[in-house]
């Protein structure tokens, strides 16, 4: 039997430029990808997660995704992340999740002061998001990235306490952009809302490359199909 | 009225900004010992009454023109 292909709301804000991929990459692993606009108020009751993508949303102006997280669609993706639905925020859609309070921390310039665009290493740092939760602590995936603002900084104390709650779900084995302890992806303490640096759409198909972004999507799939399938009982 | 609104780099927050202005003045042969670079935002405003457009601007400072995790801001200047 084939498995059911749950929808996922890929947004696209003025400036995003990897929706596109995006969508590709999960038809390509098996879900349903459903642009929806920045002005969207509402989706359809169907989706079962979403995905904010790369780019530079309102031209990165102000700073990135300050002007993307007071879009109406964000209500949508707050409304969304709050009902547990797995949300996950690329490069830009990192900043926005930052911007937006929905994820600790934010994004600056590069500590190098340079665009980098390179495929890098990463190892999970935590099993405890619907992202990760098919890999292991320690494995190691490699996915291209490619920002100039990629540098997340947060309070100490804070930090302390994303540790401890297994929030830091990713780190760059080398340095990348000067991130904090080389932080790449960061979860919300529900797990459900995650942020990363690096492109998993990008990295789904080997003919172009490495292939470390589809556990990450297939984790988010996964999830959203479990919603769905809830969603179609009526639980 | 208008108003001018200056964002500054919390102390201690990493500028790469200013470090990159900072060694291009050295390069220039400016002894600059220090470099920050915030922004600076006019507005115009409708009140006329100080104390209303400045809580007005403190708002919008806080929920949209700086990031408190990052950033200070101080309104500089209004002029009626």
């Amino acid at each position: 039997m084939t498995e059911p292909r749950p929808r996922i709301a890929v947004v696209t804000f003025p400036g995003s430029n990897d929706d596109g991929d995006a969508c590709l990459a999960l038809e390509h692993l098996g879900a349903d990808a459903v642009s929806v606009w920045h002005t969207a108020s509402e989706v359809d009751p169907g989706i079962a997660g979403a995905v904010l993508p790369g780019g530079f949303s309102y031209g990165d102006y102000l700073r990135c995704g300050a002007l993307a997280r007071i879009a109406p669609v964000m209500d949508v993706v707050r409304e969304l992340a709050a009902d547990g639905a797995p949300v996950l925020g690329i490069c830009n859609g990192f900043q926005i999740l930052c911007e937006a309070g929905l994820l600790p921390g934010v994004l600056r310039a590069n500590r190098q002061l340079e665009f980098v665009c390179a495929d890098v290493a990463v190892t999970v740092e935590s099993t405890d998001t619907p992202f990760t939760a098919a890999l292991a602590s320690g494995d190691r995936l490699v996915i291209p990235v490619k920002h100039g603002e990629g540098n997340w900084v947060v309070g100490d104390d804070v930090y302390v306490d994303l540790v401890e709650r297994g929030q830091i779900v990713l780190r760059y084995v080398d340095d990348v952009n000067g991130s904090r302890d080389r932080v790449a992806g960061v979860a919300n303490e529900a797990g459900n809302v995650l942020g990363l640096m690096p492109h998993p759409e990008h990295a789904v198909d080997p003919l172009l490359g490495p292939t470390g972004g589809v556990p990450l999507l297939e984790g988010l799939i996964a999830a959203a199909r479990d919603r769905s399938v809830e969603h179609a009982l009526g639980l | 009225m208008k108003l001018t609104v200056l964002i500054r780099p919390k102390p201690g927050i990493l500028d790469p900004q200013g470090e990159a202005v900072q060694a291009s003045l050295a390069t220039l042969g400016f002894a600059v010992t220090g470099a920050r670079v915030g922004r600076l935002v006019e507005l115009e405003m409708e009140d006329s009454d100080v104390p209303t457009a400045r809580a007005e601007v403190e708002r919008m400072c806080t929920e949209l023109l700086a990031n408190p995790l990052i950033e200070s801001f101080e309104i500089a200047a209004e002029t009626a």
